[in-house]
């Protein structure tokens, strides 16, 4: 009686700690489905092509490369500026700040981290576009910038509170040590615990990048939507997310076009698989344990 | 207490509060050079707070505060004019769980040095060695310096921690319960090391063990409820206690 019940409350842990393996094995059989016959017609070459043009009187071109680049491009550009203010942020927040300080920030952030980021993209559309507008001396706000800026606006909030755990989470007697040694508190700071804290800072900022490049709303109201490949942050850009969002809803079913954003959906889950690779590699290399 | 050494350490008047909570009263003591003065008593007595006075430690909890005054050699540590990382750099502290940094052994030395100022390598590898050398760990340990620290047993890691805190060139050093967490063995190394540093240093240890207080020490204070009961010296307070409440304590009465 009692190894029965055993079993099933071990069947029932282990039936909910694999879900997720379930959930991401059917989403690859199901992404794999719709866009499987594509590779033999019109051909797997097709996607490399540098332009993206679904519909078309003469000839469709569904090139990605433009649509990859232009995520690559937002993505590395929010994340230059969320690890500076969010990584920034944590360590005042944990460290710095005072009880009344941090009873006045703590909300605000939780509020930055529940806005809805087609609020954002709203803010990003009517305030953020034009000042990028002028201040840079644009034809258009709609920029590549403009879209970044707002995805970090999402991200910082993760970041920030995920690294501030981390940084408290160190334990109080390496604090101790370093003080008695006669280190101040910026060099306890920076020597000690930013360093024991970064395996929780790295997994912060991976998260935060994971956000940003599943964001789709604000990055189709802001980056414009072009679909070239550039690298300049003052070009208007089209991401992967945001080219699925605005066409899906449009494509006949089956058709190439339709196989092909299946394609870029497929592309996106490889990118964030080998980012979390990557962030588990450079968290084995700073691990000292 | 003995007036043919010279007072390398001494508290004048000293009551702690924690927020509204007296933790110490009136304390009044000092602390000979060259010497191993061990303070015990029953837990929650003060004997660790007390000794976190001397090295400021206490300046990080919050809402704490003191009225009396610690001299270190003749100066005030609490005045304003005290530089804190200048008196931590010559009152060197060992906690009761060893505490290396997740860093290289090698790193764990240099980081005080290096945190004062002294960048150069050659110097710096010839602290480590004199340091861990001091510290009775510099065999055991010489070919694996680049090595983590947390890869070390127990009573290497706080042999360690005690390196590390020579590496600083400190006049005093404070141990809280430094063999507490050890196995008998490390224990014993341990103490061996305090009998050899008492040479060069002025030692403070706080402990519960009163076979280790016997062992170690020249000076013994007995604390208790916040209150010094006695201090003497440690064969005055083993043998021939003049309290009763010490007496029932060195015996085992109660603790």
């Amino acid at each position: 009686m009692n190894s029965w019940r055993d079993k099933l409350i071990y069947i029932i842990l282990v039936g909910s700690a694999s879900t997720s393996i379930l959930i991401v094995v059917l989403i690859f059989v199901f992404l794999g489905k719709e866009a499987f016959s594509f590779i033999w017609d019109p051909g797997f070459s097709e996607l490399w092509h540098t332009k993206w043009i679904p519909v078309s009187f003469k000839k469709e071109i569904f090139g990605i490369l433009p649509l990859m680049t232009g995520t690559l491009l937002v993505t590395a550009l929010a994340t230059l500026l969320m690890i500076p203010f969010g990584v920034l942020g944590a360590i005042y927040v944990a460290e710095l700040a005072s009880d009344s300080e941090r009873q006045i920030l703590k909300p605000f952030i939780e509020i930055l981290a529940g806005v809805p980021s087609v609020v954002i993209g709203f803010f990003g559309l009517v305030v953020l576009s034009p000042i990028i507008k002028h201040l840079f001396g644009l034809n258009t706000g709609l920029t590549a910038l403009t879209g970044a800026i707002l995805l970090a606006f999402m991200a910082i909030p993760t970041v920030l509170t995920v690294s501030e755990d981390a940084i408290q989470s160190v334990p109080r007697a390496f604090r101790e040590a370093s003080l008695a040694l006669g280190a101040n508190q910026l060099q306890t700071i920076f020597r000690i615990i930013v360093p024991a804290a970064l395996p929780g800072i790295i997994a912060a900022i991976m998260l935060g990048v994971g956000r940003v490049i599943g964001e789709t709303m604000a990055v189709l109201m802001v980056t414009g939507n072009a679909a070239k490949i550039t690298l300049n942050p003052f070009d208007s850009v089209r991401t992967m997310t945001a080219t699925i969002a605005a066409e899906m809803g449009e494509v006949a079913f089956g058709s190439h076009h339709y196989q092909a954003l299946f394609w870029i959906g497929i592309f996106l889950l490889i990118m964030t698989f080998l980012l979390n690779l990557m962030a588990q590699r450079v968290l084995r290399k700073y691990q000292m344990r | 207490m003995v007036n043919n050494v010279k007072t390398k350490l001494a508290s004048e008047h000293v009551d702690f509060f924690y927020g509204s909570n007296q933790a110490l009263f009136d304390i009044q003591m000092k602390i000979p050079e060259n010497s191993v003065t061990a303070l015990i008593g029953p837990s929650g007595c003060g004997k660790s707070t007390f000794l976190r006075m001397f090295n400021r430690m206490n300046d990080i909890i919050p809402g704490t505060h003191h009225t009396g005054r610690i001299l270190f050699e003749d100066d005030d540590i609490y005045s304003a004019n005290t530089d804190v990382v200048k008196l931590r750099q010559q009152v060197g502290m060992v906690f009761q769980k060893s505490n290396p940094f997740p860093k290289s052994i090698f790193d764990n030395i240099t980081y005080g040095p290096n945190i004062h100022g002294l960048k150069n390598k050659k110097k710096l590898e010839e602290i480590v060695e004199k340091s861990l050398k001091g510290a009775a760990l510099w065999d055991e340990v010489k070919d694996r310096l680049h090595e983590s620290a947390m890869g070390l047993s127990g009573g290497q890691q706080q042999r360690l921690c005690i390196a590390r805190a020579l590496a600083v060139e400190p006049q005093v050093l404070l141990m809280d319960e430094p063999a507490s967490a050890l196995d008998p063995k490390s224990t014993a190394h341990i103490e061996e090391l305090i009998g050899e540093l008492r040479e060069k240093y002025t030692i403070m240890i706080v402990t519960h063990n009163m076979q280790q207080a016997a062992r170690v020490s020249d000076y013994t204070a007995f604390f208790y409820e916040g209150n010094l009961i006695e201090q003497g010296e440690t064969t005055q307070i083993f043998m021939n206690p003049h309290e009763q409440k010490t007496e029932d304590y060195v015996t085992g009465r109660f603790g």
